[in-house]
């Protein structure tokens, strides 16, 4: 009970913070608009977003039938962008809780048993970040193959590093303090010492990082897409489309423009969410 | 410092072998045979022998890894299949665009990073500073690509000032001045979200330095307020300064791929993602390995630069 009230308090506070950060409420509604038309386009009244139309190629925003206009064969750029919102917000959701679970787990394991595993799997990210994480996505795509399930998987590896450091940072801490200690003594088993003591302290820092972290998951995989690693043809996804309209970036700048800001304005609201998310949750900054 | 430096090199070893790990298995992960997946299902059964008799796929792992880092070590990174030609001289030539690239662009993001972060920090919370706000907000939410698409747009396209891609203009180019303007779009797209970065954080380290008590007793006595700045603050705010632009020369040498294929510039991003598509193997190592290998060689020099600059961090 005390748990459901203190989360209670938690959701109060984040309303209470949100009505205050107008910029963040606004953007909070941005990316909610953004899911709901992502979850809801079968059902809108769109376009087929893979329908080709060669007599009305490249139709300016506000033609008839095309309210964004049409790409370079004749696709609803409209429906195209929202259907891509699918791919782009699942491979950015989907790839940054990968990245947390493995490397929550992983730093979990590393912080708390110490030792030999802690060195291994410690000296494996550490080697994990002496890449540049664009690179190492891409080699990792080179040896899978290209494809929006291997992009995923190569930028999950790439990023759990970071929260395995973040978390076996805060385990080290916690390990030592008194409660744990007591849990041991009174002869817990280590997975429940884990669960119940060590993850509750997690959530804060974890939380954090996650809300910034999925902005940059989706330019990532935009980034990989659009250097024709990820998404394949014909599926609408915002990175692949900028990459097949830049030939026809004079003619038709729409082609490139709108997509582009599609992925800017979105991973903006991510990014002023996952701000005030920090802010509130980061005794730190708060005091700030 | 030389003891440092020494032991600083020794570390560098186990590195080194983990990163030649990582770049030899991942391009080993795929499920399938190599050799097919370079030739393509069209292959005939002699021609994929030979090629896995040349690559040495038909031995064990352990074996094929030794055998490729013995020639690594030797300066051998095998052959190009789709370029036909050794790896190390394509990607070495290759290196120096690249090289030539993200050193203008991290010269420019820590020039105009440090310049505009000291400018935010004296007037906080002024109209130039919340500008620097919005722009580093939006400098982490912009595709890199895309800001180069619409800055190659309005520049070379539509203003007409700069050439839109390539290192040198095809027909008579070929000058410093040639190379100089082909160097603009992509060195500012690529710089413009770590001057943003570095620009926030040297706000934040000089703010935290010019509360400091001895800034306030050099001003007491009566020091003008440029080397109070310059000298005083400056120098005691570069250790995350410096943390950062290490952090930053990483992301833009990783970032280069993004920019180069944007601009067609002829660098080991380009190289490397051609040696993808043309499914061959052996260049693609060499690409990631000679851009990870630099990528060391720069953390190297900024744990270097620390101990420079901050006599306390006794090396050990």
């Amino acid at each position: 009970m005390k748990v459901v009230a203190r989360d209670d308090r938690r959701s109060d506070q984040l309303f209470r913070h949100l009505s205050r950060n107008r910029l963040a409420a606004a953007a909070l509604l941005v990316i909610a608009l953004a899911v709901l038309a992502a979850l809801a386009a079968p059902w809108l009244p769109l376009a087929d977003p893979d329908t080709v139309e060669t007599a009305s190629r490249l139709r300016p925003p506000g033609s008839p039938g095309h309210p964004l206009g049409t790409d370079e064969f004749g696709r609803d750029l409209l429906s195209r962008l929202v259907w891509g919102a699918r791919v782009s917000l699942l491979a950015g959701v989907g790839t940054a809780a990968a990245a947390m679970v493995l490397g929550v787990s992983l730093g979990l394991i590393a912080g708390y048993y110490r030792g030999w595993v802690e060195s291994l799997i410690m000296r494996f990210t550490d080697i994990l970040m002496a890449f540049p994480f664009i690179l190492l996505a891409i080699a990792i795509v080179a040896g899978l193959g290209p494809g929006l399930r291997n992009a995923m998987i190569a930028i999950a590896i790439v990023g759990f590093p970071i929260y395995a450091r973040l978390v076996r940072g805060v385990v080290l801490t916690v390990r030592e303090r008194e409660f744990v200690e007591a849990a041991r003594a009174l002869g817990s088993p280590d997975r429940l010492i884990l669960a119940r003591h060590v993850a509750p302290h997690l959530l804060s820092p974890v939380v954090v990082a996650f809300s910034l972290d999925v902005g940059a998951k989706i330019l990532t995989t935009a980034g990989l897409s659009f250097l024709g690693l990820g998404t394949q043809p014909p599926t609408a996804d915002w990175g692949s489309m900028l990459a097949t309209g830049r030939q026809f970036v004079i003619l038709s700048p729409h082609v490139v423009l709108l997509p582009g800001l599609a992925i800017f304005v979105t991973v903006l609201a991510l990014n002023l969410v996952g701000d005030a998310v920090r802010d509130l949750l980061d005794p730190r900054t708060r005091a700030a | 410092m030389a003891r440092f430096l020494a032991r600083r090199l020794l570390h560098l070893g186990p590195v080194l072998l983990g990163v030649s790990v990582i770049v030899f298995l991942v391009l080993h992960l795929a499920p399938g045979d190599p050799a097919e997946i370079m030739l393509g299902a069209n292959a005939n059964r002699e021609d994929l022998e030979r090629l896995r008799t040349q690559l040495g796929l038909d031995q064990p792992l352990h074996v094929q890894y030794v055998t490729w880092i013995g020639h690594v070590a030797r300066g051998d990174l095998g052959r190009s299949l789709w370029m036909k030609r050794p790896v190390l001289g394509e990607v070495l030539e290759r290196f120096k665009a690249t090289l030539l690239l993200t050193g203008t662009a991290l010269f420019l993001s820590t020039v105009g990073g440090i310049a505009l972060g000291i400018a935010s920090a004296r007037r906080a919370n002024s109209l130039l500073d919340r500008l620097s706000a919005v722009a580093s907000l939006f400098g982490a939410s912009m595709p890199t690509f895309w800001l180069g698409i619409v800055l190659m747009v309005i520049f070379s396209l539509w203003l007409g000032w700069l050439p839109a891609s390539g290192m040198y203009a095809p027909y008579g180019g070929g000058g410093l001045r040639d190379l100089l303007a082909h160097l603009v779009l992509p060195a500012i797209t690529l710089a413009a979200a770590s001057i943003t970065i570095i620009a926030r954080l040297t706000r934040a380290a000089m703010l935290e330095m010019l509360g400091q008590d001895y800034v306030r007793t050099a001003r007491a006595k009566g020091l003008a307020e440029r080397p109070v700045v310059w000298r005083h603050a400056l120098k005691n705010a570069l250790i995350p300064i410096v943390t950062v632009v290490g952090v930053q020369a990483g992301y833009l040498l990783g970032g280069a791929v993004l920019t180069e294929t944007v601009f067609a510039w002829p660098g080991v991003g380009t190289l490397v993602v051609q040696g993808i598509l043309a499914r061959d193997i052996p260049l693609v190592q060499g690409g990631v390995l000679v851009i990870a290998l630099s990528f060391v060689l720069v953390n190297l020099a900024v744990d270097t630069l620390y101990a420079w600059l901050d006599p306390r961090i006794k090396y050990n």
